[in-house]
């Protein structure tokens, strides 16, 4: 007999039943949210904001460049971002910036990325991995800029899941909420901003 | 992890003459405790969410090895290598094996308290790898060669000057006392060992059965470092740690955080699923996940059952008044506080930690913030019992409460022993009507003084109350058959 064997034997001996075939489980409704949504997208942006997010909105993803730009500028950080692939078409050589598609490395301080959806329910950005999605982009530079969609946000994280199943053939293998940037508290329960990941994340909402 | 459970008097006696924990400790009260309520305070119906949260987790236990196959069956079908380990050593001798396959050098770790229990850096260590823990907790910690102290903040026992000393003679650097500048110290050490590391471990908060993954929640990003970046993840985690779908995942999230910091979501949730994408840049090409026993399943249908439902916020320590004065070390293993008192005699066996039911007044505050709604008190008091029908309390205890359960039997002792107990200890007071010393509670006696009871006992009282107001009120000495069976229920 395996360990797996006899853990499982265990467990059915102490549920006193054999293992079932299948498991019907109770009806539930949606389990309420813990702060309901009345504007999606000012909760979005008001509590993105209270998780030391910031955020700017643009009518149009050619707009974003420029908003990028005007972000560092206020600043005071350098005109240079690794990007995803998939924001290589915009004109980012206008507004005086150097954008490179590929993945990054820890010396590199800025990177945009795009967002699959955004939650209102928590102020949250989710991403996921994918070939020319980057896990790294929003992780390793110490800026992280994100690009969101208006009409991708989603009041409740049970739709951002739904929205995930019905567009993508399987679950990615990283799916990532991100809500604000990274910090601690592990010291005197002191809240550090700037862990390991970010120290900076800039939410450009587009539309 | 070594295993101090036994000695927790001599614990507590240590950690309450230490003035400089007591320090720390006295500046931990308001915290999480306080970030939690102005949390709760922004919450709809928090009661309703601990409902859902307690409900979910039940239905769980109740098929957890249907779950767990469902959870094998999904992880496998994406890539995922799942391994079942009995106990610690053997979850140890999986991931040795794992790491030795795969020739890795140098390890990275994300906080898991599985890994605790089964002392796996020691395990790492001695095979000859590099171990680093990332959590900015842990990191000091394994700088200080010392356990957590608490399951989601490590390091609270800590102050900025000690972690200043550690960091002056581990890196070389000079001392502060600027929290900031500490936290910017670790991260500039760490990054270069998430870079260079073959290998990830990780805990689990949860596996989710419908999609085969793997959910971490961290704030400092480690997490997803630990887990993107080396070419081998090993995820090791408790096999109740199972939700069945990602709509119980959300249900959940809105819990834990709330709980543990107060929070409404911490910085990073991520939902691992499988190995890297072909093609894709990142992400490990082996992926593992390690279900632990280590005692669990014994607990399914027993009378611990319920207390497998934790989902590790450590609320019941950030308020239990117990956990606040003497420290999570005191409690000699992985788990502190009030789960603590109940997980470490429920896996490593009640006679390695017969004082840790008995450290608790019963209060309750564990119960009233405890997500799930684990009656925490309740099965402290079943350890309790057990501990007494087991034989395992001192001898004096026993037959203290032996004496008692006569008494309490015979309601006539128990007037004539109460009157001429009270009498006997006025005797014993001094002019203050304070008793300074007890024979045989000392230990309650040194702390404090214990007032001597004064005028007459509730009984006495009560009979005189009763008599006169008989004289006022006549009072009905039939009754009618369906108030007697009421009072026999009684």
């Amino acid at each position: 007999m395996s360990a797996r064997d006899r853990i499982l034997e265990r467990v059915r001996a102490g549920l006193k039943r054999p293992t079932p075939v299948s498991v019907a489980r109770p009806e539930r409704s949606l389990a309420p949210m813990a702060r309901p949504v009345s504007h999606l997208l000012n909760d979005f942006i008001a509590r993105a904001e209270s998780l030391q997010s910031t955020v700017a909105q643009v009518a149009d993803l050619n707009a974003v460049p420029a908003a990028v730009a005007e972000y560092l500028q206020a600043q005071g950080l350098p005109r240079k971002s690794v990007i995803w692939p998939s924001l290589k078409a915009l004109d980012w050589f206008s507004s005086g910036l150097t954008a490179e598609a590929r993945p990054p490395v820890s010396e590199d301080r800025l990177g945009i990325t795009e967002t699959f959806c955004g939650i209102a329910e928590t102020g949250t950005l989710l991403l996921h991995s994918g070939v020319d999605h980057f896990s790294t982009t929003s992780l390793l530079p110490e800026t992280h800029i994100a690009i969101l969609r208006v009409d991708r946000l989603v009041e409740r994280m049970e739709q951002a899941f739904a929205l995930m199943q019905s567009e993508l053939d399987q679950l990615p293998r990283a799916t990532n909420f991100i809500s604000g940037p990274s910090r601690t508290a592990d010291i005197e329960q002191t809240i550090v901003i700037g862990a390991h990941g970010p120290r900076r994340v800039h939410i450009i909402l587009v539309g | 992890m070594k295993i101090r459970s036994e000695q927790f008097k001599g614990n507590v006696r240590k950690q309450l003459a230490d003035e400089a924990l007591q320090s720390n400790l006295s500046r931990f009260g308001g915290g999480f405790a306080d970030r939690r309520r102005d949390a709760l305070v922004k919450v709809d119906d928090f009661e309703a969410l601990r409902d859902r949260g307690a409900s979910i987790r039940a239905e769980v236990l109740e098929n957890l090895d249907y779950w767990l196959l469902k959870f094998e069956a999904e992880a496998q079908r994406r890539g995922t290598q799942v391994h079942w380990a009995e106990t610690g050593a053997e979850a140890n001798q999986i991931l040795l094996n794992i790491a030795r396959n795969a020739g890795v050098q140098r390890v990275v770790k994300s906080k898991s308290m599985v890994s605790e229990e089964s002392g796996l850096n020691e395990v790492l260590t001695e095979a000859g790898m590099t171990v680093t823990e990332t959590d900015l907790g842990e990191y000091i910690l394994q700088l200080a060669n010392e356990p957590p102290s608490h399951i989601i903040a490590p390091a609270i026992h800590k102050s900025r000057d000690e972690v200043s000393a550690l960091f002056e003679k581990h890196h070389g650097t000079p001392r502060t006392d600027d929290i900031p500048s500490l936290c910017e110290e670790a991260r500039g050490q760490l990054r270069p060992h998430f870079l260079a590391a073959d290998m990830g471990v990780s805990g689990g908060n949860f596996l989710i059965a419908e999609t085969g993954s793997v959910t971490i929640v961290t704030n400092e990003g480690n997490g997803r470092m630990v887990t993107t970046l080396p070419r081998v993840h090993v995820a090791m985690t408790g096999i109740e740690k199972v939700l069945p779908t990602l709509e119980d995942l959300s249900a959940i999230l809105r819990l834990l955080p709330r709980s543990a910091t107060g929070q409404d979501i911490t910085n990073y949730v991520s939902i691992l699923t499988g190995v890297r994408d072909e093609g894709a840049m990142d992400g490990p090409q082996e992926n593992h996940v390690i279900l632990v026993d280590n005692g669990r399943s014994r607990l399914l249908g027993g009378d611990l059952h319920d207390a497998l439902r934790c989902i590790r916020c450590g609320a019941c320590m950030n308020h239990c008044p117990v956990y606040q004065n003497i420290g999570g070390h005191a409690y000699g293993w992985v788990y502190p506080g009030p789960i603590g008192a109940i997980l470490t005699p429920a896996f490593l066996g009640l006679e390695k930690a017969l004082d840790l039911p008995q450290a608790s007044t019963l209060c309750a505050a564990c119960e009233v913030v405890c997500p799930v709604r684990i009656p925490l008190p309740d099965l402290m008091r079943v350890l309790r019992e057990k501990e007494l029908t087991q034989g395992l309390r001192p001898w004096h205890e026993r037959l203290s409460i032996r004496l008692w359960r006569w008494l309490a039997l015979h309601p006539g002792w128990y007037a004539f022993a109460a009157r001429w107990g009270t009498r006997l200890l006025r005797g014993m007071a001094g002019s203050d009507r304070l008793l300074h010393t007890l024979p045989g509670l000392d230990g309650w006696t040194q702390g404090r003084d214990m007032p001597a009871p004064q005028g007459e006992t509730f009984r006495d009282q009560w009979r005189k109350k009763q008599a006169a107001e008989r004289k006022i009120i006549p009072i009905r000495l039939d009754s009618s058959p369906s108030e007697k069976k009421a009072g026999l229920k009684k």
